[in-house]
């Protein structure tokens, strides 16, 4: 494929709102979570919870999004110039030939679990509640598109984990079919009982904190977050691009609804696919940001998909004991940590990890490691067996 | 101005109200034959295997009933396509449960069930689907409220040129319980499957010229010949595809406009080989 410029992006998880608090929380090996505090939930486990959302106010034309996880999108697109780089984007290309498709898997379903619990004595539900602006899955795409004043195609991917990596595949189609000039893309999920209770009765919910490639690992921390990037035909005059999307992988397992294929020969398809669209060898990779959950059978899938595509030197690791697993959002804040990566010679090392599980192979990081890097591969799998992997190239 | 796409509609696969199979809305689609109303009967999923099929709920099995009578119309192998499956909300049902089991106070009364939180995904019926068939092939799970069957047709058509094989479109609805119902009434179920491949695929049963325009330019969205119909088109995402297949049905060079957006349509030039 045509490597297509990412000029901008931000960045808004539990460590922190914008790109800058985020190399430094990367830099420090910082961690984001905490036991889990969201309203009254009675479960054991940690969560990457984002400060503040309760506090933040979207613009009166706005105002009839209002829930968590686009408030959450707001907070997000003020950081890192975003706005500016957009406004200037659709000056230069058209409001209608710039795309807006992001990530989500529970959008603000968080609303309607409210809603239910004012339900009237007829079971009726509340009147303020405003189903297309809040649970919609389509809420997160038209809020934003809103937001931002784009007319292009616009649509929320919900692939489960792998929704936001997916969306660069698709901006990357649009740009090369002529249908677009720019993309906004990325994604965005917000914490919920939906999926603190859900990944609980599936037993993923870990009681300890999220420890990725750790042989006492027993399950994820749920995190919220929000990334966006902004992808053009190319860059404007003089502007140097935050990195580059060099390769997309997509493929299905086609095995199993909420378990991975267990050598992951899909998901290293994913892979090789993203490779091939770069047209890089295996060795010219220089990191992988991996999917990393922290789930006994996740890690090993993906610790054995690694091995059959990169083998066992590649310095690898997880970034999810930092920001939590934030689902819909995932394969966007990795991507964009990955930026980070690239731009700054950045490795971040895996947190929480004890022991290292003597049964997993790939050479996964602990510590910080600091070097030029040309090309990162970042990995987002999902429910439902859909794996997306990608490659970024630095500027 | 966008440039074309071309594309082939190799296969169609449709259930909705008074439509029980592409094969028997086809003249009614034509205007040969009227419009009759009656709920949607969907087909059980014979693809799917025994655990999967009592776990999937209605969103599922409508999804896949389509998405098989597609690929058996077209005659293609569904473990060689890659899908597109494209829904405004996804299993309404099993949300409404989920919703009720959480408002309960912490406790055990909140436990939700593992398999209700497994099909609370939007790519419940791709992943169904998925292992059902065979395909490791790329599928996506899209959503644009109203506008989901253009989001997901764009999404499909995009993909043709880089791909040897076809991609299986899946759009599909179904209906809230109450209370959401009252907030999103959505009349029935329903799903159109189409399977479709790059320019001069053989076999095709319409030739498409697609392209994505401001309305502006595109024009008012094309309304179905038939008023009841039409009524249905207005009513559910997924039957914002009937225009299209009213054009297909009548084999006759024709120009539909859906709906993308409030600000953005698919403009698309139909042919048939003689």
């Amino acid at each position: 494929m045509i490597p297509l410029p990412i000029t901008d992006a931000t960045l808004t998880t539990a460590l922190g709102v914008g790109l800058p608090a985020h190399l430094q929380a990367l830099q420090a090996q910082r961690c984001g979570l905490r036991p889990c505090d969201f309203e009254d939930v009675d479960l054991p486990g940690w969560i990457g919870r984002v400060d503040g959302l309760e506090e933040v106010v979207l613009p009166e034309q706005l105002r009839a999004y209002d829930c968590r996880n686009n408030r959450l999108a707001w907070l997000a697109l003020q950081q890192d110039g975003f706005l500016a780089a957009v406004q200037a984007a659709r000056a230069r290309w058209g409001a209608h030939r710039v795309a807006v498709l992001l990530g989500t898997s529970t959008s603000g379903i968080l609303e309607t679990e409210h809603a239910y619990r004012r339900r009237d004595t007829g079971g009726a539900l509340p009147p303020d509640f405003r189903y297309a602006n809040t649970h919609s899955t389509a809420s997160l795409a038209r809020f934003v598109a809103e937001a931002l004043a784009i007319t292009g195609p616009s649509w929320v991917v919900s692939t489960a984990c792998s929704s936001s990596a997916k969306v660069f595949g698709d901006a990357q189609r649009l740009v090369e079919a002529g249908w677009v000039d720019a993309a906004v893309v990325g994604g965005v999920d917000s914490l919920c009982l939906t999926t603190l209770y859900g990944f609980h009765s599936l037993q993923l919910f870990a009681a300890d904190i999220c420890r990725p490639w750790d042989a006492q690992r027993a399950g994820v921390s749920l995190g919220e977050g929000a990334a966006f990037a902004l992808l053009q035909r190319e860059p404007a005059a003089g502007q140097s691009p935050l990195a580059q999307l060099l390769g997309v992988g997509e493929s299905s397992d086609a095995h199993h609804m909420s378990a991975p294929h267990p050598e992951g020969a899909l998901a290293a398809a994913a892979m090789r696919q993203a490779l091939a669209g770069a047209g890089l060898a295996p060795a010219q990779i220089d990191y992988i940001n991996l999917h990393g959950t922290g789930t006994p059978s996740n890690d090993a899938a993906e610790d054995q998909a690694v091995q059959s595509v990169f083998g066992r030197e590649l310095p690898c690791s997880s970034t999810k004991g930092a920001t939590g697993h934030t689902l819909g959002a995932a394969g966007g804040v990795e991507a964009v940590i990955s930026m980070l990566a690239l731009r700054h010679g950045l490795m971040p090392g895996g947190l929480n990890v004890r022991e290292r599980d003597p049964a997993l192979g790939i050479h996964y990081l602990q510590a910080n490691r600091t070097q030029p890097l040309r090309h990162v591969l970042t990995n987002s799998f999902g429910f439902g067996g859909s794996n997306a992997s990608l490659v970024l190239g630095a500027a | 101005m966008s440039q074309a796409l071309e594309l082939s509609v190799l296969g169609v696969g449709l259930v909705g109200p008074g439509l029980p199979s592409w094969d028997e809305a086809q003249p009614v689609l034509r205007g040969e034959a009227p419009y009759v109303p009656a709920p949607s009967l969907v087909p059980p999923p014979q693809r799917l295997p025994t655990a999967e099929r009592r776990r999937a709920g209605a969103a599922v099995k409508i999804a896949l009933s389509v998405a098989d009578a597609a690929c058996s119309d077209s005659g293609r192998d569904p473990s060689n396509l890659a899908t597109v499956f494209t829904s405004s909300s996804g299993d309404g049902a099993n949300c409404h449960a989920l919703c009720e089991t959480l408002a309960h106070p912490p406790g055990p009364d909140r436990l939700v069930s593992p398999t209700r939180f497994t099909n609370s995904v939007h790519n419940a019926a791709a992943g169904y689907w998925h292992i059902a068939v065979g395909s490791h092939h790329a599928s996506t799970s899209v959503c644009a409220y109203d506008d989901s069957f253009a989001a997901g047709l764009i999404a499909a058509l995009v993909q043709l040129p880089g791909l040897a094989a076809p991609v299986l479109l899946v759009a599909s609805d179904t209906p809230y319980p109450e209370p959401l119902h009252a907030t999103r009434p959505l009349p029935d179920t329903m799903g159109v499957g189409l399977v479709l491949a790059g320019a001069g695929a053989p076999g095709a049963r319409a030739r498409l010229r697609a392209r994505l325009l401001p309305v502006a330019e595109a024009g008012a969205a094309t309304p179905c010949h038939d008023a009841a119909l039409e009524a249905l088109r207005v009513r559910i995402p997924a039957a914002r595809a009937l225009p299209l297949l009213e054009a297909i049905a009548r084999r006759r060079p024709a120009r539909v406009v859906l709906p993308g957006s409030p600000q953005l349509a698919l403009a698309i030039e139909l042919e048939f080989a003689p």
